[in-house]
């Protein structure tokens, strides 16, 4: 373990590595989430994650949100693990209605200022779940949402990219908040 | 003893079913099956419904025969499986809440995946109003002195898919743990009715986000089947590249989780990075990078990119240099052992009865894997290892999938190297009569089965069985015992998919 954690002394950041040229994307869009959280929400947005039933993939590309190469606490956004304490609720999937009622009281149980960002092409409309008898639509039908960030699963450089546009568009809302 | 072939004879063989049989029997040869399945001379690969129709499908262990039993129920019930066979009860349960077949004499006769808030019951069969008022769900009890319980989800605190567990603890100790899923339920089944076969297999490659290419190569093979399609080389071996890169991504992202649920960040900071030096390798070859949409009945989509090959063998280089260094750590650190050896432990004979599949399964003996067992091309022509350890706790699941990596590493190598050359795919042609196939895929998590019968292009009716079916209930029984604080441990050595086993 020493010898890992002295090698992880020397080797450069993996976010500086930028062999793609994603990478340089990241870089740059890192940069300016982070400006920009500083600016309107001092070094803290917290994020609340809900599956209302998403087939996963949109999770495991939230997942990767965390690791070294995208980093996403180095802008002070994090993940929590109660809605009491978010900021921002993260929802994916179609709202199945079995996940209705679930999502409706994680909505309730975050406290004002709120900001929803629905997270999938199903979180719009149910995508290509719409129309089934089990689900209820996007999560626009349940809670009002502020922002969309469309894939199938959306890369995590396009949720860190959504992140970004709600920060600017929730700067007048939390100023007067 | 009788074998499968001899219950084939008992029935009323259907036609234009490939590649196993499919026979239609009466009540007492499929009563008989059931308590050749409780004998465990059998395991219960799946058990699913129609409008009035029961259909299960068996495999013999010994032989790797496999064959589908089906039973017409105009009266709307048929004898119970899982009344003899336990891993069958929460399949019935499922196909009343669907179908509204009811199994007679089965022990457990409560909803599982309709929660009655689709304001309809049976969707899938003769549909009728919704319940005015839903009674509560009645946990199963556990009796005793100072218990107590606790109730988790359907939210749970990670970035995980929804689920509700019941505990019922004493201390620190769980007495029970009793799940209630569902609630990810989307009626992928109904959607798929009269669906075009295109349709169908992006749906089927959404039944478990990490299983996208899994679920694609699995329905693709059973249309394949119904159809008779003969797929080019090149694409089966493509497929089998696939599969093995989304087995790669998922098993390096568990390692890491595992030891994260057990506090070792520096695992999980590491894996994650392993990780994601696949999925962009597979952007990079394949335009996507959970690699979905690539698999379609007939072929793939997608060639390797011009610079796939050198990028993947870049991935897989990078892979072999960091890797043995991470399961050394793993295996030296003793604070990390102490959570995971002896944790969560899954007797052998429970995952041989509920022929659990995957690294759960090979973790308690049970050396079931698809790509061995049933060798479908190319992995008939390919030279790999199915690792199968005993021991049944945490520490054994990790080890199973630190060995398949290793596996996965190998399979990728040869087929590279060997991958044929010619087209990707060919064109799929529609039959009008009505056909059926089935196929098993060996996806990173056990076999992926999916049934349908198709016709003129579309889909009469497909069901797509995720192996978490037959390991969310051995979840139950490996933490009796443990302390609470250790669910999340042992929830993720499992692993299994909500949205797989809800549909």
């Amino acid at each position: 373990m020493r010898k890992l954690l002295f090698q992880s002394l020397f080797r450069p950041p993996l976010t500086e590595q930028a062999p793609l040229p994603d990478d340089t994307a990241v870089t740059e869009l890192a940069t300016a989430v982070g400006r920009a959280a500083r600016r309107h929400l001092g070094r803290s947005l917290s994020i609340r994650e809900v599956d209302a039933g998403s087939c996963n993939g949109c999770e495991l590309e939230i997942h990767a949100l965390n690791n070294a190469y995208y980093d996403i606490e180095r802008f002070g956004l994090k993940f929590v693990a109660s809605p009491r304490h978010a900021d921002v609720l993260m929802v994916t999937g179609p709202v199945t209605k079995n996940m209705r009622d679930a999502l409706e009281r994680t909505y309730h149980a975050t406290p004002n200022p709120k900001w929803v960002v629905a997270v999938g092409d199903c979180a719009r409309d149910g995508g290509c779940f719409a129309g089934s008898y089990a689900v209820a639509g996007g999560v626009s039908q349940v809670v009002p949402v502020d922002l969309h960030i469309p894939g199938c699963p959306p890369s995590p450089t396009m949720v860190l990219q959504g992140l970004l546009a709600l920060l600017d568009r929730a700067a007048p809302n939390a100023t007067s908040a | 003893m009788p074998s499968l072939i001899d219950l084939m004879l008992e029935g009323r063989s259907v036609q234009q079913h490939s590649p196993w049989p499919r026979v239609a029997v009466d009540a007492s040869v499929w009563t008989f099956a059931a308590s050749e399945l409780a004998q465990g001379r059998w395991s219960l690969l799946g058990l699913w419904g129609e409008l009035s129709t029961v259909h299960m499908a068996i495999m013999d262990g010994h032989t790797a025969e496999i064959a589908t039993v089906s039973l017409d129920c105009p009266d709307h019930s048929y004898p119970s499986v899982g009344k003899h066979h336990p891993p069958a009860l929460r399949l019935e349960r499922a196909i009343f809440d669907l179908f509204g077949l009811s199994a007679e004499g089965s022990t457990d006769s409560r909803p599982w995946l309709d929660h009655n808030n689709w304001g309809v019951r049976f969707p899938l069969g003769d549909r009728i109003d919704a319940l005015s008022q839903s009674s509560p769900y009645r946990f199963l009890p556990a009796e005793g002195d100072s218990l107590h319980q606790i109730a988790v989800g359907p939210v749970h605190a990670g970035i995980i898919e929804p689920g509700h567990f019941r505990f019922t603890a004493s201390g620190e100790t769980v007495v029970r743990l009793e799940e209630r899923l569902g609630y990810t339920h989307k009626g992928i089944e109904g959607l798929m009715i009269g669906a075009s076969v295109e349709r169908a297999a992006q749906l089927a490659g959404r039944v478990s986000g990490d299983s996208t290419v899994a679920y694609a190569f699995a329905f693709s093979r059973a249309a394949e089947a119904a159809l008779q399609l003969v797929v080019p080389d090149r694409a089966i071996w493509l497929r089998a590249l696939l599969a093995e890169f989304e087995r790669l991504a998922n098993h390096l992202g568990d390692i890491g989780a595992i030891c994260n649920d057990a506090s070792f960040a520096l695992m999980q900071a590491h894996c994650g990075v392993l990780r994601e030096s696949v999925l962009r390798a597979s952007n990079a070859a394949f335009g996507h990078r959970l690699m979905r949409d690539i698999v379609v009945p007939g072929g793939v989509t997608h060639d390797l990119n011009g610079d796939g090959t050198a990028i993947i063998r870049a991935a897989l280089a990078n892979i072999r240099r960091r890797f043995p260094a991470l399961v050394e750590l793993y295996d030296n650190t003793a604070s990390l052992q102490d959570r995971t050896v002896d944790t969560g432990v899954l007797k052998p004979t429970l995952a041989r009865q509920y022929a659990a599949g995957g690294y759960v399964g090979r973790a308690s003996g049970r050396s079931f894997d698809a790509r061995r067992t049933l060798a479908y091309p190319p992995y008939d022509s390919l030279h790999f290892e199915v690792p199968v350890l005993t021991e049944g706790d945490v520490n054994a699941r990790v080890w199973i999938r630190v060995r398949e990596v290793e596996q996965s590493l190998s399979l990728i190598d040869q087929i590279l190297d060997r991958l044929p050359e010619g087209s990707i795919g060919t064109r799929v042609a529609h039959r009008p009569e009505p056909r059926e196939g089935m196929a098993i895929v060996e996806g990173f998590r056990g076999d992926v089965l999916i049934w349908l019968r198709l016709q003129d292009g579309r889909v009469e009716r497909c069901h797509l069985r995720d192996p978490s079916w037959f390991q969310w209930p051995l979840l139950e029984a490996a933490i009796e015992g443990n302390i609470v604080a250790d669910f999340p441990l042992c929830n993720k050595s499992f692993n299994c998919s909500y949205s797989g086993q809800d549909l």
